[in-house]
Order: structure tokens, then sequence, then C-alpha cells
């Protein structure tokens, strides 16, 4: 009796089944073997084409460069998210006049190319000199940089202002019922039910939109501004060596993927209430 | 005033309109190019990110990550120059002085192709999770293959479940079609920019160039319309 009690004790579950070398296994091994080795001609390329000259002179210029892209991003982010709240409001009200106009804001500066945008306030601007010169804005507009910011920020502001309505309107219609019955105002029901639910709706894509920026930022370099993309086209253009690009790639690959981790990261903190 | 602008939108010899219609031809030609390629490697990507083999899923994520996390300006410069700079390296090898030009329409058809695959794999990958495994099932009971299970159950429903994110990325392929402009392709925005440039009417001209975009972006989402009527009866109909 106790013996084959014993027994079925020490009966072990039997083992998982071999996986073999089904052809799935061999094409996935054979990619994963490409990527290693273009990893590691990457890595030995960069390190045999290693010029202390070239990093000593570049580096900082390098360092600048993203200083330059974060400071872009950042200021189109904040002028953009403050422009987009009137334009989120109007493309919710029920006033005809008020929607058709954010309705149109929207649909020109999602439907046409970030670079065509720029393009129009950068170049096309200057057709105006003699009347902005007059009104005393031409030094705003004569500089690459401010274009640029401004194009950044009323494109973002478009996108912005659908994610924002895209996430309040998320929110059901009974929240706003439940506050009017205890009585809170408009205004105090944004404010305490709708916004704090809304914005865990509208983290992710408030997360791919400063992606977006920073990935889309890099245009800027075709009008002259500085920053990361403009660096590199200046550096390989003094020096033909095509690391320069591959340095910029690395370093804009490392904050795309640094900002997504992080947005990941904060979305599971604060979604933990929410877990069950 | 007004009489100017007509003349420089005209057809005649003064007129730019012929000029900046090419570049609508060279920018529509360049998305519908990179449309299938993207779609084609979109599909492997998100077929080996949905496998059960770890290596593949691997392998699949990594493509994602880099292409998603590059600026699209980045990858055409990356494609264009490397590719120039690594034909030339194999060149150099057999007849050293010869200098290699990669055409431009090429370049940007394969930077603008990976960036829409590794977008387009993602939207995949979201519809395949939506197929239950019940249609794979079902497939296998009545005795169709692997493949066949996937050309005749799951890819009909798989195409219907993923147009919504496909006509989405088809608008995103055809603004960033604008870049390869910087690489010296005639399409709407350079013919414009040399428009600008000769009349000086820079506003005017892009003013055209983006209103172009925008007709493009109208009649996209009527043929999109379309096409998921075409879809969505024959679903009505079985």
């Amino acid at each position: 009796m106790s013996a084959t009690v014993q027994a079925s004790e020490t009966v072990l579950r039997p083992p998982p089944p071999a996986r073999g070398w089904p052809r799935e296994r061999v094409v996935g091994t054979a990619l994963v073997a490409l990527w290693a080795l273009l990893g590691i001609g990457l890595a030995l390329y960069l390190f045999n084409a290693w010029n202390p000259a070239l990093f000593e002179k570049y580096a900082p210029l390098y360092l600048k460069g993203v200083g330059v892209t974060l400071t872009l991003v950042a200021l189109s982010m904040v002028i953009g998210s403050v422009l987009s709240l009137p334009i989120a409001y109007a493309r919710m009200s029920k006033n005809r006049v008020l929607n058709a106009l954010s309705y149109g804001y929207v649909y020109f500066f999602r439907g046409t190319p970030l670079l065509a945008q720029t393009f129009l306030i950068y170049y096309g601007l200057g057709s105006f000199r003699p009347q902005l010169e007059a009104i005393g804005l031409w030094s705003f507009f004569r500089e690459a940089w401010y274009c640029g910011v401004l194009a950044f920020s009323l494109n973002t502001a478009a996108y912005q202002a659908e994610i924002l309505r895209g996430a309040i309107e998320s929110v059901s219609k009974g929240q706003w019922e439940a506050a009017a019955a205890l009585g809170l105002s408009k205004f105090q029901t944004m404010r305490k039910v709708i916004l704090p639910q809304a914005l865990i709706v509208a983290l992710r894509p408030y997360g791919n939109e400063v992606i977006l920026m920073i990935k889309g930022s890099a245009i800027v370099a075709i009008i002259t501004v500085y920053d990361l993309m403009g660096e590199t086209r200046r550096a390989y253009s003094r020096t033909f060596d095509f690391q320069t690009y591959l340095w910029a790639a690395l370093i804009y690959l490392s904050m795309v993927e640094t900002l997504r981790n992080g947005v990941e990261w904060i979305e599971r903190r604060i979604t933990r209430h929410l877990k069950r | 005033m007004e009489s100017a602008f007509w003349t420089l939108l005209s057809w005649g010899p003064d007129g730019w309109s012929r000029s900046i219609a090419y570049g609508v031809f060279v920018t529509v030609s360049l998305a519908l190019a990179t449309l299938p390629l993207g779609l084609l490697i979109g599909f492997l990507v998100a077929l080996a990110k949905q496998s059960t083999e770890p290596s593949l899923r691997l392998a699949g994520n990594i493509y994602t990550t880099i292409f998603r996390g590059l600026p699209e300006l980045l990858t055409l410069f990356l494609v264009f120059y490397g590719a120039q700079f690594g034909i030339q390296q194999v060149v150099q090898l057999f007849s050293p002085g010869t200098a290699v030009e990669i055409n431009s329409f090429v370049a940007g058809m394969v930077a603008l192709g990976v960036v829409f695959s590794s977008y387009a794999s993602e939207v995949f990958l979201s519809a395949f999770r939506g197929i239950p495994v019940g249609q794979y099932e079902g497939g296998y009971s009545i005795g169709l293959n692997k493949g066949q299970t996937m050309r005749l159950v799951i890819l009909p429903q798989l195409i219907r479940i993923a147009l919504p994110g496909l006509a989405n990325l088809w608008l995103a392929l055809l603004k960033d079609t604008a870049l390869v402009s910087v690489i010296g392709l005639s399409d709407i925005l350079r013919q414009s920019q040399i428009a600008a440039r000769v009349t000086k009417e820079a506003f005017l001209f892009f003013g055209v160039a983006c209103l172009i975009y925008l007709v493009l972006a109208i009649i996209s989402s009527f043929g999109i319309g379309a096409i998921e009527r075409a879809v969505g009866k024959k679903e009505m109909n079985r």
C-alpha cells in the first residue's frame, strides 16, 4: 500500500515534446542570426571607423543638436497643448460655425505634410515681407527657428485636439449625469470627474504624439535649423563619412525607445487601480 | 494682380501647372509603388510576430522597433547614402574609379516601404488577434492545409478588420512622400519649390502644394470608403 503511494508520488510529469527543428524555427533562427550579424557589423564598422579627431569635433555639436531637437519638441508640445484646448472645445460644441472652423483647421493640418506646412510658413510668409515689416513681425518670421516652432505647434495642436476630443468623448455620458445630479457645475465636472478618466485614455496617444514629434522634428534641418538632423547633415557634407548618419540613427532610436518605455511605465502605474 | 496669379498657374509657357502636374504624377506613382511593397513586407513581419516560434517573434520585433523608431527623413538618407556607400564599396573591388548613383525613386520607395511595413505589421498583428482560433481549427477540420486556411479563411476576414488601420497608413504614406523632395525627386513639393524660387511667389505655390495634398487625401478617403463598402457588401450577401 505504502509502496504504491510512494511510487505515485515519485512519478514525474512527462517531458515536454521535443521542439525539433521545424521550418519556422530554422527561418526564425536564421533571421535572428542575420540581425545579430548586422548589429555586429555595425559595431565593428563604428569601431574601425573610430576617429578621435572627428569625435572631438562633432560630439559637442551633436549634443547641442539633441538639445535643440528636445527644446523644439518640448516647446511645440506645450504651445500645441494650449492651442488644442479651444480647438477641441470648438470641435465638440454644437455651434455650427465653431464646429466647421475647427474641423477645417484639423483637416488641413492632418491632411497635408508637415514639411509642406513648414515651407508654407517659412518661405511662404516671406512673400508678405512688407506687410509683416509694417506690423513689426518680420524679425519673428525671418528666423527659421521661430518658423519651425510655429509650424510644429500649429500641427501638433490639430493632432492633440483630436486626442483630447477622443478621450473626453470616451467617458460615458452617465458620468456627466451623475455629476450633475450631485450638483457639480460643468467646469467642476470636467475638472474632477471627466478629465481624470479621459487623461488615462489619452496618455498613450499623447506619448505617440511626442514620439511622432521627435521623429518629425528632423525635417526642420531642411529649413536650416541645426537640430540633431541638421548637425548630422552638416557633419556629413563636410566629411562624407557615413558613420555620421549611423550615430544619428543610434541617438534617435535611443531617444524614442526611452520615451516609449517611459510612457508604458507611467501607464502601468496610473492604471494600477483598474487592475482586478 | 489677380490675372498675374492665373498666368502663373496656367498651362501656358509662363504657367507652372504642367510641371506641378508632373509632380503630382511622381508623388502618386511613388505612393502607389510603395503600397504593395509595404503591404507585403508588413504582412510577412506580422506573420513572424504572431508565430509561436520565439526566434521569429524576436526577429519581427527588432524590425518594427528599428524602423518605427527612426525618423522617416533619416531612414531615407540612410537608404539613399547608405546604399550608395555600400554599392560603391562593392563596385570598387571590381572596377575602381566608377561612381555609383542610386535612383532616388527606388531609394524613396524602399525607405517609405520599410517605414510603412513596420506600421502595417502592427495593424495586421492586431487584426490577427481579432480572429478567433476556431477559424483556423475550422479550416483544418474540413481538410484545408495551412496555406489554404490562411488564404481562404483567415485573409478575407483579416483584410476587413485591418482596413481602417491600413487606410490611415495610406494617408500617412501620401504625406511622407513629400520627404523625397529632399533627395531630389521631382514630386509636388519640389516642383512647387522650384516654381516658388523662380517666380518669388512662395506663398502661392506652397499653398497650392498644400491644397493638392488635401485634394489627394479627399480623393483617397472616397476610394477607401468605396473599398470598405465593397468588402462589407460581400459580407452581407453571404
